[in-house]
């Protein structure tokens, strides 16, 4: 009970609400560090991703990457890209540029495996007959194949986000921003309200994305894919076996 | 910028640390599959456990190491378990789905016909279903050892005595020392694919059924995507 009241009084405490240190900074810059991985990862991993998936080539290749990357320890990475960054740039490298790497190379598994699962999983009918109506590849792509997979690629996106968002905890270790400062001082400190006041932070972040996500999953979805009956639906992702995150 | 002296005068501590590495998270995968089989064999004969179950699994799996290994000090006090609690909880959650969707993938008319010639559900569960479920948990097995050799090196979190060869990271950049920061890195990667790749090995031997050239990428992209959707 000491442990609760402590963490409300963290939390009531007017002084922990300001300044470099205080949540609105240290969600700020979580969200940012969280929110510019994820668009890198994306802009790497969803064009690969798509790519494979409708051409077929390169996939034995690109679901080898993803696996090597997703066996790649984050705490390694960004300790390896420490002091390379710290040589190039002494002042921001230090903090930023290893948390930001480690968490791309952790995010692109999901995004770009869920990208080629989606759009290589379509019904090859309904290609089929997307040629015969005279549509030229770049068209199949964009008004059918991108369409359908739609939910699958965005499902591939968000669970890449959730992990993202406790991982970037580890930034702090380094030194760099966010929530995990609150892990890192409240440990050194022995300050527990801190870290529990840390790892509520991380989950108010995490709820909010993945309550995002949902909205955009439910946004996207083409209203032509929801017309398709329900059990084309349930086939095409046991066949995916494709995690949509929801 | 690497003082390959260092690595050499270390390389005994280095591999010291690796087992340390290897005997934590082993013994975290072992305990981890036993109870997550457990609840998975429990929520297939029992579906309205499911939810809640990989409900209460997926919250424990949000809560950030960094957080979750200090936290059990307050528990444990500093000991193997202050490490090897959060490393089980974070393995629960890859393991049941995969166990789970290993049994789910047995065709009903397998069940069936297993049935029709007389297995009592002892047996069938053992002799077909399991089994059957093998390439889904076995890849179970794999997600989980990766992650928890990676969840490792965190555990340096906790004091010198933790972190395998995460150690190194630890102490390299409490030293400002980049060739400890690479040997940390680099050995805790290597160990990492190391394991992944013994575990295909021994996928593709406990399974020779399902591998066929030409649908082997396509098994590996599913399986990857049913592990990802997080």
């Amino acid at each position: 009970m000491d442990l609760i009241a402590g963490i409300a009084r963290w939390f009531l405490d007017p002084a922990h609400w300001q300044g470099s240190a205080g949540v609105p900074t240290r969600v700020g810059e979580h969200v940012l560090l969280c929110a510019v991985a994820l668009l890198i990862a994306a802009l790497i991993g969803l064009p690969a991703g798509i790519y494979v998936g409708h051409t077929g080539r390169g996939a034995n290749l690109a679901v080898n990457l993803a696996n090597l990357g997703r066996a790649l320890p984050t705490l390694a990475v960004m300790g390896i890209v420490v002091p390379v960054t710290a040589t190039i740039d002494p002042q921001l490298g230090f903090k930023v540029y290893p948390a930001l790497i480690g968490l791309v190379i952790l995010a692109i598994p999901p995004i770009l495996v869920n990208a080629y699962a989606a759009i290589s999983g379509v019904d090859r009918d309904t290609v089929e007959a997307g040629r015969g109506m005279g549509m030229r590849p770049r068209e199949l792509l964009a008004r059918v194949e991108v369409p359908i997979a739609l939910p699958v690629i965005v499902g591939g996106i968000r669970s890449a986000a959730a992990q993202i968002i406790a991982t970037a905890t580890l930034a702090a270790i380094f030194g760099g921003p966010g929530l995990g400062r609150y892990l890192v001082e409240g440990y050194a400190q022995l300050d527990y309200p801190m870290m529990f006041a840390g790892v509520i932070l991380v989950g108010v972040v995490f709820v909010a994305e993945e309550a995002t996500f949902a909205l955009i999953q439910r946004r996207l979805t083409s209203p032509g894919v929801l017309q398709v009956r329900a059990e084309d639906l349930a086939r095409m992702e046991a066949r995916l076996g494709a995690g949509s995150g929801g | 910028m690497i003082d390959g002296g260092w690595i050499i005068d270390h390389l005994d501590v280095i591999f010291g640390r690796a087992v340390q590495h290897l005997y934590l998270s082993a013994i975290a995968v072992a305990v981890g599959f036993v109870i997550s089989f457990a609840l998975a064999v429990w929520s297939i004969r029992r579906r309205a456990v499911y939810g809640p179950i990989v409900g209460v699994a997926g919250i424990l799996y949000t809560i950030p190491s960094l957080a979750l290994f200090p936290i059990l000090v307050g528990i444990t006090g500093l000991s193997d378990l202050t490490a090897e609690v959060p490393l089980v909880l974070y393995s629960l959650l890859i393991f049941i789905r995969n166990i789970v969707a290993g049994f789910d993938g047995v065709p009903s008319e397998i069940l069936e016909a297993a049935n029709g010639i007389g297995y009592t559900r002892r047996d069938r569960f053992w002799q077909v279903e399991v089994p059957l479920a093998i390439p889904l948990i076995v890849a179970g097995i794999r997600l989980a050892s990766v992650s928890t050799i990676g969840l490792v090196t965190i555990t340096g979190i906790l004091g010198d005595r933790f972190g395998g060869l995460g150690f190194f990271i630890f102490e390299g950049y409490r030293h400002g020392f980049p060739t400890e920061l690479f040997t940390g890195g680099l050995a805790s990667i290597l160990l990492a694919i190391l394991v992944d790749r013994l575990l295909v090995v021994a996928q593709r031997r406990l399974t020779p059924w399902t591998r066929t050239d030409r649908s082997a990428a396509g098994q590996t992209a599913t399986d990857s995507a049913r592990a990802a959707g997080a």
